[in-house]
């Protein structure tokens, strides 16, 4: 049984590494500490999952488990800044990079930031004084009792983002947070972590961007988490840009208090194999949670999306709007979860989930997956697969319009339709440029648009 | 400019189109009308090459070139248009984006060199003024959301920017009030010239009172049985198309 064996040394790996972080953070604070050990203990116990798991039935992360990701070595980092360069959005209010896991204040931009604005690094914030508001708040709200990935990320917390909002403050302009991975970082693994606390009624927006060398093999293992003030309204950008290479798990977990608002984007183009789990859960009356996504495969890639919106309380709504587009021999997997609590009367929640197929031997799996406990309650979902239409695509060739070309305007309206509700206009132009090279890779552009 | 020899043509493997010979020359209108299920528009989607149509036999020529053998988009590069009966949708992508791709494809090809967006805006403007649309039209998503009669209209409109040289329109007067009708034949009609054709395929005779046509034919089980000039529409008008069944086929 050589692959047992091989995936049981990469998991040693782990364990190991663990080991010589307990040594090189004995100054965190005690609770955090315990905090990180429960989380392995609980990863021991869980063991990476298998296909045999229903949350991962359609993920097979087999492959990942069979490389020995070794912590990534922060000072080993190479030239960043021209990747960084691409990854750079203007008109944001601040800037936070951490690089292979690990902040670099050079690289960031957090001055001039108003008052009541708080972005830091979480190792520094740990070191210093304020620990006390942290631990109500830091690896309280992701859970980790069956994720093995977000107990493990938990394990290693070492730096991440720290991002707080004081009551009433409105953030006009977006935070960006940019964890990048460098040409060093070949069969290491990072567990880029934030925390994003706002208080009552405040305002803010926060971009995640995560990106890495193409062609590299590497692990990023990423857990947010999202406190949502009473009558706060919180954006989040997620841009997953990993290598083609890599492999990419991520947890979003927010928290909503009453009458709170929250904007999730999540937009997956990179890596080999990503998960993205996003989750939500409406804690306090009238809170609202829109989960906007786009995801764009081709090739080999494979790309799975399981959301969970958590209605615990009456009068919360919901929005789900989700996109693929998936070309060449790729996957992907939508689940979408919608729990209607037993007292959650009123609950509005709508699920909508469109995937484009552009090839033959693409694959995509889509389920909603509704409990519902209370009885007043509006619970709308609806899937679609298709192809291009081609009644469309005549419509745009009878007007002088290629069909390479048709075949690519119509794709785009499709992405653009979730891009345009990212509102943020640098974020949707570096999208759509995004989209159209990765779109153009297999185009061929002679025609005039 | 058109010859049609012999055309047959089937969808889903039922014969549609038996045999159509007709020859349009420049200048000169062309209404075809006839019963539903005659084949009407089996022939204009044939002529802008809509692939779900079968053609078994027969030929097309157009400007001397063997039209079969062109795919849609190089048919409209070399000036036909077509007028759709059901326009499509197209979520997401602007009118403005769709006609300039439209019309600079079509400038590209026949070596004329494309517009930037002020001149296309510039020549836009004056051919809504001619068909009096509207300017926040340009900006919508290409038909999303218009009307029946705001589609035909659109068609039109999109005619006139891209001044085609073979204009099919099928069945653009079916569901349009008289006030749409009449905007819907201005623009044909400031089409006309001696350097164009025009095919009008009609249900009713209604249309051809604003587009007064050289030539009307009647298409009847996938035959044109029967020729004539501006009154054969009128007779067909008056007796309705069930007299055609006693007739012999003849062209």
């Amino acid at each position: 049984m050589p692959e047992v064996k091989q995936a049981h040394e990469a998991t040693e790996t782990y364990f190991a590494d663990f080991a010589k972080l307990e040594r090189e953070t004995s100054r965190q604070p005690e609770w955090l500490r315990s905090k990180r050990k429960l989380a392995m203990e609980r990863f021991a116990d869980l063991g990476f999952p298998t296909t045999k798991q229903e949350a991962w039935r359609f993920t097979n992360v087999a492959p990942l488990v069979r490389i020995a990701f070794k912590q990534a070595d922060a000072d080993a980092n190479g030239a960043v800044r021209e990747a960084l360069n691409l990854a750079l959005l203007s008109d944001v209010a601040a800037r936070i990079v951490f690089v292979d896991g690990q902040w670099n204040p050079k690289l960031s931009a957090l001055a001039n930031l108003p008052k009541g604005v708080s972005v830091s690094s979480l190792a520094a914030a740990l070191e210093s004084g304020e620990q006390g508001e942290l631990e109500g708040h830091l690896a309280c709200y992701a859970e980790d009792a069956d994720h093995a990935f977000t107990a493990l990320n938990t394990a290693f917390i070492r730096d991440g983002a720290l991002i707080r909002i004081a009551d009433g403050i409105v953030l006009e302009k977006p935070i960006h947070v940019i964890f990048i991975r460098t040409e060093g970082a070949r069969h290491t693994v990072t567990h880029p972590r934030a925390l994003i606390v706002t208080g009552r009624e405040a305002q803010a927006m926060v971009i995640e961007s995560h990106c890495g060398p193409a062609g590299e093999t590497y692990f990023t293992n990423a857990v947010t988490e999202i406190v949502v003030g009473e009558n706060a309204a919180v954006g989040h950008v997620k841009l997953q840009e990993e290598s083609d290479q890599a492999f990419y798990v991520a947890t979003v977990q927010a928290h909503q208090a009453r009458a709170s608002r929250l904007h999730s984007h999540s937009v997956s183009l990179g890596a080999a194999l990503a998960r993205h789990d996003i989750n939500s859960v409406m804690a306090g009356e009238g809170a609202e949670c829109t989960l906007n996504g786009l995801y764009q495969v081709a090739d080999n890639q494979h790309v799975d999306h399981h959301t969970r919106l958590d209605h615990a309380m009456p009068h919360c709504s919901s929005r789900e709007y989700y996109r693929g587009v998936l070309d060449g021999k790729s996957s992907g997997v939508f689940n979408g979860a919608i729990i209607v609590r037993k007292d959650a009367q009123k609950t509005d929640a709508i699920q909508s989930n469109k995937n484009l197929l552009l090839s033959e031997e693409a694959v995509i799996n889509t389920k909603p997956e509704l409990q519902i406990l209370a009885d007043d309650v509006r619970c709308t979902h609806g899937a679609t697969i298709g192809q291009l239409d081609p009644d469309a695509l005549f419509y745009l060739r009878a007007r002088g319009i290629g069909l390479e070309s048709a075949r690519h305007l119509l794709t785009r309206a499709f992405a653009n339709d979730v891009i345009a509700r990212i509102h943020f206009a640098p974020a949707r132009e570096r999208l759509e440029a995004r989209l159209l090279a990765r779109l153009s890779a297999s185009w061929k552009p002679e025609e005039v648009l | 400019m058109l010859e049609i020899k012999n055309l047959h043509a089937q969808v889903a493997g039922k014969e549609i189109l038996k045999g159509v010979d007709l020859k349009v020359s420049a200048g000169e209108v062309h209404a075809i009308m006839g019963p539903n299920g005659s084949g009407k528009s089996t022939l204009a989607q044939v002529l802008a090459g809509r692939d779900v149509y079968e053609v078994t036999e027969g030929e097309i020529f157009y400007q001397g070139k063997d039209l079969l053998a062109m795919a849609p988009e190089d048919r409209a590069r070399e000036g036909i248009f077509l007028a759709f009966q059901y326009p499509m949708e197209i979520p997401g992508v602007s009118n403005m984006y769709f006609l300039k791709a439209a019309l600079n494809n079509i400038r590209k090809a026949q070596g004329q060199p494309e517009l930037d967006a002020m001149d296309f805006l510039a020549l836009v403007r004056e051919k809504m003024k001619l068909l009096g649309i509207d300017e926040a039209l340009m900006s919508r998503a290409v038909n999303e959301g218009f009307s029946g009669g705001e589609k035909k209209r659109n068609e039109i409109f999109q005619m006139a920017v891209l001044e085609p040289k073979l204009a099919v329109l099928d069945e653009t007067d079916s569901g349009l009030d008289i006030d749409a009708l009449r905007v819907v034949a201005d623009g044909v009609n400031a089409l006309r010239s001696p350097t164009r054709a025009i095919i009008v395929v009609t249900h009713y005779q209604r249309l051809l009172n604003y587009i007064v046509p050289d030539f009307v034919h009647v298409l009847y089980d996938g035959r044109l049985v029967k020729s004539g000039d501006k009154n054969l529409a009128l007779e067909l008008e008056e007796k309705g198309y069930g007299w055609l069944e006693e007739q012999p086929q003849t062209v």
